[in-house]
């Protein structure tokens, strides 16, 4: 069928009116409105081409007052515009945060701006780093910006970007970088794009020697992490096992007790202190936990481990069945998982250098055993009970004959060993969650730790928990976990059979003992 | 430091009236019971119960491994769960490629691997298509591997809690590689599903039937190989070394040569086991090789009687058969009860069941003693 003329001509009489009603809507005369304000009825427009130019005006103001007219905007227009103005608007509130008051703030909105790629920030950036009084959150403005300069056309600026991140050691900028040597290494490049080439090369091996240094010290960082905590949980088993010959496999039950202790005194001040004083809670909990997993110890020591003396093996199984009814017994009284909230003060971390970031939680444990360590020695060495300790220790007939009650030392011993298994439960919350499994996790490495360091020394268990410690992380990354544990256990049995004994064992001419 | 309580030494008696006696019963009485009363006549045996008991005396050859490293030799090990599971897995492993396409993706390749997406059967596979090679292997892996580790932990004198803490961590390291999936062992699903052994339907009752009547010879035989060590020369300096090691070497003997020995034909039992287990129970996990199954283990050999064969075997089975049956109507109560029964027996009843009872039969011979007397003296 054909159309007809007529047909035709009423068609494109219609579509002329409309673009003359269109034309209309465009050219509005101008009226007295600021720039800004004139952009704030531009951004709904429907030619896209007003619209950036709108979007660009109110980005280049950079005023956040205008979010919450943006925002009211946003609610009536539809979906494309919502999402044209939604960048512009996250734009602004990180501009407004650059002037927040605080450091974590500032310093995730320097973060976003670097992520942006929108050049119009470099100077808000720059602005902000001068008068920046933290270190590292000026060291994130500054990576921002040099991150967008990187994008830029000058190449004066360019250049001046990329050595300014070699200088920063900026890890995030490494893939741009690389984007700059493949594209300065290839056939065609410019003599520019050459130069920016060398220079981002010289920057990127910056960036990676720092890496590789920061890596080291992170990884040394972990290892003795993991070293702490190992000797915390160590040490109260080998001044028993020093003492009594006895590995006493319930000490991973008495931490989860003191775990507990550390969780009921939580529970406690929610319900009955003022939120004020919640933080204190974490400090009466340490007491608490010695005391209630050393009371623990005197009742096991007094029904079960008395009986025992002389009977190493056996008192192990003992020890093991009385585990696994304290586990048991948490699992169905607390059910299977409860979470201590670490004070305020043990969250978030401390950055020693770029690349770097310690933890507050570890550090606090590293700090503790130190303490501990040092207590320890305090009391063995420069105390009346721990001279009667270091007496049985060494020789317990001989003790026995000097009028040293044996039997209430190892009481005694047997107590605060348990108490410092409880002191290492405590610890342990602030780094994972108190479940009736908690003993379990660690306590097959600090009984090879006791193992390895000897009996008798102390230094033998401090030495064995930083090697343990040590190695695991050394080894974890290349092997991972599970066979960094394998080579662990090879190279221990390898130690033992250098020294049989353990590190440090007494020597004296008990062939068998 | 106190000697050892078990410093007399008792010789096991010949084999009796008794050993025959349970021997018929087992081999003879339960497979009958089994096939001859209808189905609900109070003398039929289900299917699911000798099954079970099948189990329950794989697990005591096991004991009988352990029984002579522990309860004769004084060395306890705390790892005898990883040379079970080597065996175990041995078995598993050939049972898995005898599947072959009746598997849920109907690959060659056992489920899990489809599932890993492992293209070819890796290398330390293949030979476990044979059955033969399977059988030796489930007895020679862990024996190999006990000599080794022995070698290296005896060698040193590495002993007592030294050596108990070592092997445990074997233990942990072995659940631990058995766990990962590039392992090619099944990760923490294990190996499962199996169909058929040497043609014969496992889901068949006639299989399981002929499995439980294996599993006893084995035990018989192993029962005897070990009642013929611990009477032997050898079997003397075994005691000798558990009661005091120092004037076994003094005496000119090597220690470390003996308790090696005695390691590796514990491993080989425990190997022997597992081979055994599977097929009977159908599923081998690493849960099933870990820290807390080897040291339940122990608990095994205590409860029946150390230092006593009869005791082991006893252990075994009656432990496995209360847990059985505890942790289907108490399941909570289970671990209490467990690790009750390890400090009680520990404390109270350091000689186990088997302790008990020759201390029941004295009293009653004590009583007797008296009563004739008395009579006696009336007269």
């Amino acid at each position: 069928m054909k159309p007809s003329p007529l047909c035709i001509l009423v068609l494109g009489g219609f579509l002329f009116l409309l673009s003359i009603q269109a034309q209309a809507a465009d050219s509005k005369p101008p009226s007295a409105l600021s720039p800004v304000e004139q952009a704030l009825t531009h951004i709904t427009s429907e030619d896209e081409a007003v619209r950036d130019a709108a979007l660009r005006t109110i980005t280049e103001q950079g005023d956040s007052s205008l979010i919450p007219r943006l925002e009211e905007i946003r609610a009536n227009v539809d979906r494309s515009i919502r999402q044209a103005i939604k960048p512009v608007m996250d734009l602004l509130k990180n501009r407004a945060k650059l002037e927040s008051s605080e450091a974590d703030a500032r310093r995730s909105a320097a973060t976003d701006l670097g992520t942006s790629g929108k050049a119009v920030a470099i100077p808000w950036l720059d602005q902000a780093a001068a008068k920046e009084p933290n270190k590292w959150v000026r060291y994130t403005m500054e990576e921002s910006a040099a991150l967008l300069k990187l994008a830029g056309d000058d190449q004066v600026a360019r250049l001046g970007a990329i050595e300014k991140l070699g200088g920063l050691a900026s890890q995030n900028a490494v893939p741009a970088l690389q984007e700059f040597v493949t594209v300065g290494t290839a056939a065609e490049a410019t003599e520019a794009q050459q130069s920016l080439a060398k220079s981002a090369k010289a920057s990127i091996e910056r960036i990676e020697t720092w890496a590789a240094w920061s890596n080291a010290i992170e990884t040394m960082f972990r290892g003795i992490s993991l070293s702490s905590i190992l000797l915390i949980m160590s040490v109260g088993l080998a001044i028993i096992f020093g003492l009594m010959g006895v590995i006493n496999m319930a000490h991973g039950e008495l931490m989860m007790v003191g775990a507990y202790a550390t969780f009921i005194t939580q529970e406690l001040f929610r319900a009955f202190v003022s939120p004020a004083f919640f933080d204190y809670y974490f400090a009466v909990a340490m007491p608490m936990a010695f005391l209630v997993a050393a009371g623990c110890g005197l009742v096991l020591e007094a029904t079960v481990i008395r009986f025992l003396y002389g009977r190493p093996l056996e008192t192990m199984l003992a020890t093991w069945g009385i585990s696994l009814v304290l586990m048991q017994a948490a699992r169905v009284y607390f059910g299977d998982l409860t979470a201590v909230a670490a004070p305020a003060w043990l969250s978030g971390g401390v950055q020693v250098m770029v690349g770097v970031y310690l933890p507050n939680n570890r550090l606090f444990i590293i700090a503790l055993s130190v303490v501990c360590v040092l207590a320890i020695y305090a009391i063995l060495f420069r105390s009346t009970i721990g001279l009667r300790v270091r007496a049985v220790m060494q020789n317990r007939n001989m003790s026995a004959c000097l009028g040293i009650p044996t039997r209430k030392v190892d009481a005694y011993t047997f107590a605060f060993g348990s108490g410092l298994a409880g002191i290492a439960g405590w610890a342990l919350t602030l780094i994972g969650n108190v479940d009736p499994g908690l003993g379990q996790n660690y306590i097959v490495d600090s009984f090879m730790v006791v193992v390895t360091g000897g009996v008798g020394k102390l230094a033998g268990t401090i030495v064995a928990s930083l090697g343990i410690g040590g190695l695991n992380k050394l080894l974890e990354p290349s092997m991972g976990a599970v066979y960094g544990k394998v080579c662990i256990l090879v190279l221990v049995i390898l130690f033992l059979q250098w020294r049989p004994s353990g590190l440090f064992a007494i020597k004296g001419r008990q062939a068998d003992t | 430091m106190p000697e050892n309580n078990h410093a007399h030494i008792r010789t096991e008696p010949a084999l009796g009236l008794f050993f025959w006696l349970i021997g018929f019963v087992l081999l003879i009485l339960m497979p009958l019971l089994n096939v001859l009363p209808a189905e609900d006549s109070w003398l039929h045996l289900s299917d699911f119960s000798l099954n079970r008991f099948g189990k329950f005396l794989a697990f005591a050859i096991l004991a009988l491994g352990l029984d002579l490293i522990w309860g004769y030799t004084g060395v306890l090990s705390l790892g005898q769960g990883v040379f079970f599971g080597l065996g175990a897995y041995c078995m598993g492993m050939h049972l898995m490629l005898t599947i072959g396409k009746e598997s849920v993706y109907g690959s060659d390749l056992p489920d899990f691997m489809v599932w890993n997406q492992v293209k070819a059967l890796p290398l330390f596979w293949k030979p476990f298509y044979s059955f033969p090679v399977a059988i030796l292997g489930a007895i020679l892996v862990p024996t190999a591997f006990a000599l080794v580790f022995g070698f290296l932990a005896f060698r040193s004198r590495i002993k007592g809690v030294y050596f108990a803490i070592i092997t445990q961590a074997l233990a942990l390291v072995a659940w631990l590689v058995f766990n990962r999936n590039e392992t090619n062992l099944g990760g923490t699903n294990g190996l499962t599903d199996f169909k058929q052994v040497l043609g014969f339907r496992l889901a068949e009752p006639g299989t399981q039937r002929a499995l439980y009547v294996l599993t006893v010879l084995c035990l018989g035989c192993a029962y005897l190989l070990c009642q013929w060590i611990t009477n032997s020369r050898a079997g003397r300096v075994l005691i000798a070394v558990r009661d005091s090691e120092q004037r076994v070497v003094f005496s000119g003997y090597t220690p470390a040569n003996y308790k090696l020995f005695v390691f590796v034909v514990a491993a080989a039992l425990a190997g022997l086991a597992g081979m055994l287990y599977v097929p009977q129970v159908g599923i081998i996990t690493p849960a099933q090789i870990g820290v807390l199954p080897s040291l339940e283990m122990v608990i095994w050999v205590a409860v029946g009687g150390r230092g006593t064969l009869a005791g082991a075997v006893l252990g075994a089975v009656s432990v496995n058969w209360a847990r059985s049956v505890l942790t289907n109507y108490f399941p909570e109560l289970w671990p209490f009860i467990l690790g009750g029964l390890f400090v009680v027996v520990v404390l109270l009843f350091p000689d186990g069941l088997i302790g008990m009872m020759r201390k029941a039969k004295e009293q009653i011979r004590l009583v007797k003693a008296t009563r004739v007397s008395q009579a006696e003296l009336l007269r």
